[in-house]
This record gives C-alpha cells, sequence and structure tokens, in this order.
C-alpha cells in the first residue's frame, strides 16, 4: 500500500475530485433547494424564514392541483401500459420477422425520439383539432384520450428500442431447446421468450411512466380546460405567482418517481441498470 | 447390425443454389453411439438439425422406427437434443430445466420430481437441483443439458459439439463419461463434431462427410485403418499420401511405382479394378519404421517384403518431440519428405535419433493402404 494514487486510480486525484464536486452541486443543488424551500415560512423563494408544512397542506388543499395530479399518474399508467404491449410487439417484429418496409419502420421508430418536442405538440395539437377530433365531453378517464393516444404514440418507440436491444442478446438455441423439448410457439414465448425480455420490459415501462409524468410540451397542446396535468399546472401557477406550493406539489412528485423507480429497480433485480446502460439511454 | 432406427433415404437439403447435403443414405442401428463427423460446412450439422426437426429435407426422407418423419415438427419427434451451447434456461433452476420437458408434456408432479432425480443422479448432479444456471460450471451446465433431454427417454439423444465448449483435460473425462452414460440408459447417441479424436474415442460407428456428400461410414479402426478416399485418409489422422501407378497387380501381390517416393511399393494383398490407373498409397507415420544409417551398417532386412522395396534413404531434418512419442520429419535422397511417428517407449528413447542423423525408413507389406480416390 502507497499513497501515491495507481494509475487508474482517477478519484484520488483532486483535479477530479473537484470537478466531481461542482457536478454533483450543479446536478443536485437546484433539487435540493426546491425541496428545501418546500419547507420555508414564507411566501417568496429567496430567504429561509424557519420551517413550516403550511405549502403542503395548501397543495393538499388545492383541488385543481389534485385533480391534475390524479390526471397525470391516470394517464402515466394507462399509456405505459399500452405503449410497453406495442412497444414489445413492435420489438418482436423487428426482430424476428422480414418484411419488405422493415428498414422503413425501424427508421420511422426513431422518429419520435429525433422530432423536436414543440414539432410533436403542434402536430398532435393540428390532429386532434382536424383530422380527429377527441370529444371532449367524456367523462373521466376517457376525456383524457388525446392525451393518452400522444403520450403512447413518442414513448413505445422508446419501448421497443430498449426491448429490441434486449433481444438482440437472445440466444435462438433457447427457443430450439423449448421446441425441442415439446413446447408449441405460445408456450415457448411465455416460457423463454418473455422472461429473457423482463428487464427490457421493466426498463422500458419505467421510461414510458417517467416520460408521459413528466411531459409537458406534447400535453400542453393536447391539453384542454378540464384536462390539466400537473406538469401544465404547475407552469399556470408559476406563471401566476412562485409560491413554495408549488416547491411542495414538485418535491412530492419527486419521492414519488424516485420511489417507483427504486420499487422496479429492486423487483427486477438491478438488471434494469445493465440494460440502460447498454442501450446508452 | 441391429435394426436400423433412424434411415436417411437420398436426403438433400439446399439453401438457394448452395448444395448443403448432397443425396445421403445412411441407417442407423438401435443403442449406437454414432459421429458424424467432417470439416465445418460439411453438412453434418444440418443432418443432425434434420433429423432434430428444425431443418426440412428439399428432398428424401428420414424415418425413426421406420416411419416418415421429414414434415413432422420438432415437438412432435421422439429425438432431444444437447445444444453446442447447452441452452440451458437462465431464469429456471436446475431442476425447473431438467423437469420442463415433462411439464409441457402433462406429466404428473411426483412422477415428474421422481424422473428429474433420476435423471439428475445421472449425470452426477444429485443435490444441484435448487441452483441456478449461472452458479454452474461450464461442465455442469452441460450435465445439465444432458440430464433436460434423457428424461425424456428420447428414441435418439442427438448431440451438437458436445465437448467443443469444454477445456482439454474436461474435455477427455466427459468422453469416458458420455460413452459410459450411452452404455447406462442404451439409448442411441447421435453427436456431430469437427474433432477426429473426439468421433474416434467415443463413437461405435462413424460418418466422415465433405461437402455435403457422405464419404465412409465405418468404425472407428476402419476408418483409420482402411479409408477409402484421400480425404477419409487425410482427414482422420496424420498421413503420407503418394501418387503413383500399379507396376503388378496379382491376387496375392501388387507393387506400385510413385515418382516421389525412391522405392517400389510392395503391397500383400491385390488390388482390383485399378488396372493401370492412378493410385494413391497412404501410410500412416507410426507404421514406418526407423534404422540408424551410415557406418557401413547393413540396411534393415523386411522378411514379408522383396529386396528393393519398402526401404528408402533419408536425413532426420525435423523432430516434434511430443511426450509419449516423437515425429521425425525425414528427408528422402531424391527429394520429398516422410513422416515417421516413434513411440517413446524408454525414458532415454527420444535421444537414439537426432537432426541430420541418416536413416533408413522402412514399412511392411501390410502397412499401406491403396485408395482409388
Amino acid at each position: 500500500m502507497t499513497d501515491t494514487p495507481g494509475p487508474l486510480e482517477y478519484l484520488r486525484r483532486w483535479p477530479i475530485r473537484a470537478w466531481l464536486v461542482v457536478v454533483i452541486v450543479y446536478l443536485y443543488a437546484p433539487l435540493v433547494t426546491l425541496m428545501a424551500f418546500s419547507f420555508n415560512a414564507s411566501k417568496r423563494n429567496i430567504v429561509w424564514r424557519g420551517f413550516t408544512l403550511d405549502w403542503y397542506r395548501a397543495a393538499f388543499a388545492d383541488q385543481d392541483l389534485i385533480v391534475a395530479f390524479g390526471n397525470s399518474l391516470t394517464i402515466a399508467l394507462i399509456s405505459t401500459v399500452v405503449s410497453v404491449a406495442l412497444g414489445a410487439l413492435t420489438a418482436l417484429l423487428l426482430w424476428r420477422f422480414r418484411f419488405p418496409a422493415k428498414a422503413l419502420l425501424e427508421g420511422a421508430l426513431g422518429l419520435p425520439i429525433v422530432v423536436p418536442e414543440i414539432c410533436m405538440g403542434v402536430a398532435m395539437l393540428v390532429f386532434f383539432t382536424q383530422v380527429m377530433p377527441w370529444p371532449t365531453s367524456l367523462a373521466w378517464p376517457l376525456n383524457l384520450g388525446a392525451i393518452i393516444i400522444s403520450h403512447i404514440s413518442f414513448s413505445f418507440s422508446f419501448v421497443a428500442i430498449v426491448i429490441r436491444g434486449r433481444l438482440a442478446s437472445f440466444n435462438r438455441e433457447l427457443e430450439e431447446a423449448a421446441k425441442d423439448l415439446g413446447a408449441g410457439e405460445w408456450r415457448i414465448f411465455w416460457d423463454v421468450l418473455v422472461p429473457h425480455m423482463q428487464p427490457g420490459l421493466i426498463a422500458g415501462a419505467l421510461l414510458a411512466f417517467t416520460l408521459s409524468l413528466d411531459d409537458f410540451v406534447i400535453t400542453f397542446f393536447t391539453s384542454g380546460p378540464d384536462t390539466t396535468t400537473f406538469p401544465v399546472k404547475v407552469y399556470s401557477m408559476v406563471r401566476f405567482s412562485v409560491t413554495p406550493e408549488v416547491n411542495a406539489a414538485s418535491t412530492i412528485l419527486i419521492v414519488l418517481t424516485v420511489a417507483l423507480t427504486a420499487f422496479a429497480l429492486k423487483i427486477s433485480g438491478g438488471t434494469v441498470a445493465a440494460v440502460e446502460a447498454g442501450e446508452g439511454l | 447390425m441391429s435394426e436400423p432406427i433412424i434411415r436417411f433415404e437420398n436426403v438433400t437439403k439446399r439453401y438457394g443454389k448452395v448444395l448443403a447435403v448432397d443425396n445421403v443414405s445412411l441407417s442407423i442401428g438401435e443403442g449406437e453411439f454414432f459421429a458424424l463427423l467432417g470439416p465445418s460446412g460439411c453438412g453434418k450439422t444440418t443432418l443432425l438439425r434434420m433429423l432434430a426437426g428444425f431443418e426440412t429435407p428439399t428432398e428424401g426422407r428420414i424415418l425413426i422406427d421406420g416411419e416418415d418423419i421429414s414434415r413432422t415438427p420438432p415437438n412432435k419427434r421422439p429425438v432431444n437434443m444437447v445444444f453446442q451451447s447447452y441452452a440451458v434456461f437462465p431464469h429456471m433452476t436446475v431442476a425447473a430445466n431438467v423437469a420442463y420437458g415433462l411439464v409441457v408434456d402433462g406429466v404428473a408432479a411426483p412422477e415428474r420430481s421422481r424422473r428429474v432425480e433420476e435423471a439428475l443422479a445421472l449425470v452426477k448432479l444429485d443435490g444441484y437441483g435448487g441452483r441456478k444456471p449461472d452458479q454452474l460450471s461450464g461442465g455442469q451446465r452441460q450435465r445439465v443439458a444432458l440430464a433436460r433431454a434423457l428424461v425424456k427417454r428420447p428414441r435418439v439423444l442427438l448431440l451438437d459439439e458436445p465437448l467443443s465448449a469444454l477445456d482439454a483435460k474436461l474435455r477427455e473425462a466427459m468422453r469416458s463419461e458420455l460413452a459410459q452414460l450411452q452404455e447406462k440408459v442404451g439409448i442411441t447417441f447421435l453427436f456431430v463434431t469437427h474433432d477426429q479424436d473426439e468421433a474416434l474415442a467415443m463413437a461405435s460407428r462413424c460418418a466422415v462427410m465433405n461437402r455435403g456428400l457422405l464419404q465412409q461410414v465405418a468404425t472407428p479402426s476402419d476408418l483409420y485403418e482402411f479409408p477409402n478416399s484421400r480425404f477419409v485418409a487425410d482427414f482422420i489422422g496424420s498421413v503420407n499420401l503418394f501418387e503413383g501407378r500399379l507396376a503388378v497387380d496379382e491376387p496375392d501381390h501388387a507393387v506400385v511405382v510413385a515418382p516421389g517416393l525412391p522405392t517400389r511399393i510392395f503391397l500383400d494383398h491385390g488390388v482390383t479394378g485399378a488396372a493401370d490407373s492412378a493410385v494413391w498409397v497412404a501410410l500412416r507415420p507410426e507404421k514406418i519404421e526407423l534404422h540408424k544409417r551410415g557406418d557401413g551398417r547393413a540396411p534393415p532386412r523386411l522378411e514379408d517384403t522383396p529386396e528393393g522395396c519398402n526401404l528408402v534413404a533419408g536425413v532426420i531434418r525435423q523432430i516434434s518431440y511430443l511426450g509419449s512419442e516423437s515425429v521425425y520429419e525425414v528427408a528422402l535422397e531424391g527429394g520429398g519428405a516422410v513422416k515417421a511417428l516413434r513411440s517413446n517407449l524408454t525414458r532415454r528413447d527420444q535421444e537414439d535419433f537426432t537432426w541430420d542423423e541418416p536413416v533408413w525408413l522402412a514399412w511392411h507389406a501390410c502397412s499401406p493402404a491403396v485408395l482409388l480416390s
């Protein structure tokens, strides 16, 4: 043991450590500030005036905010389920079969990811007003249909790409082994293919859920007066005035997302991280 | 040979214009340990996969127990396969892997667990049932694949390059273990390999394939000692090949004159159907005797061979010491080179012959094999 850092022990060198500290501060300081000021006993986010839970009470008492929050969760949940199913099937199709327009479909799959969100938003607005108007008078949650559809349309690409990557590492002999042992196509799908896809399914679901939950731009163009989501509601509150109530609501959202992600990672045994790293996502 | 259990009848497989298997007819008997041997791309794996059902023959039929199964899907055939990658299901325990085929078949739970136990004991994995595949070594995973296939009591067990992924020591141990296992369960084993040692060591019979064609089907010793073509002679083991012409061809002896060899090759048997045509003589290195030459020593006398035959003078150019034996590359007087192999029977044997030493090479009249193609 010596005190001089080894050739690969970058973390024991001060310039790297300083860099690391700067990165961490810039990444997390804003979040910590946001959370801290949600407990601030002042109407302004500037000076600390003491601890209070008033803003949380205010947030929970704000009927519009609660409704928006419920809308957001509902939209995220439904769009996740649908886009995981759609994305998984698309990935299977692209992995398993050869057909004439395959390259075209593969290219088109990346489109919702690369097209600027604002363009997607405008496109959705035009689509839902000019081409296929979604009835606004429907009962909840059917009135959220337009938003759900637009969320699915971009998040399913992410799901498909993650699962497609996972399928690339599938050993075809596993499928043949199952068949050799007497299994039919349906059994092979559920007994061999789905277990292999599972980390991809969970990673894809997490992506779809978080993408939907925090989407602002596209939702802004597709939501109506009765169908506000949480990010859209926060935006309108901020335009009115920046109160710590927004901080409190945001803190709840952050805690919820982190908890959900941690839970998903735990049930998938940490493989999601590996899959996401492998996918560069 | 016992009653054939598998029959390939004029089986041909084409991938577009590529001919993978060319009009192969082959019968395999009950209880045989049969090897399909050949270089990569010779069609042996295609033949195996057609038997498993993963490929369909373009022409011809495949019969198991007299029943045409050419179009039967793999999950309905009485054969099971051990895959080259073993293909053990990574998300299932060892016991669940072995039980899988029985679950699919709807075998009741009590009988299932009894048979799984039995199969695991058979491959010496008792007590490993609860483990996951990633907690096993490569050799153990192969045993799981074996148990998983054997538990279904197939008519034929197919093995695709069964030993290629194991390290050298384990491979040797697995050879005899597979042979013992086959004897114990009495099921017909059919395995594919590109490794001739593996085929010779394990198989009761081998089929050698080349470019989609069946070259020779024989026991390992017949393949080695009585090859029917240059390809087989060269593919199995090491060989000295000389092109020549039949000078004498009587019922009880024959003489071949080879331009590359400054001696006549005398054979103690006749060669039929090769009057005056080109022939090839295959001579295995271990069948050539090395004798010291020079210092006025008389050449060795071969009692079964007339004077002036099966004896050449040369000089040792290269020695490959392999421990149990040494391979001597001898340059012949008048050009050409011959490989001779000598067992190192005593601890000082390898010092007997050295580089640049003049030697005589001699062989018996029964040693060379005459090949017509």
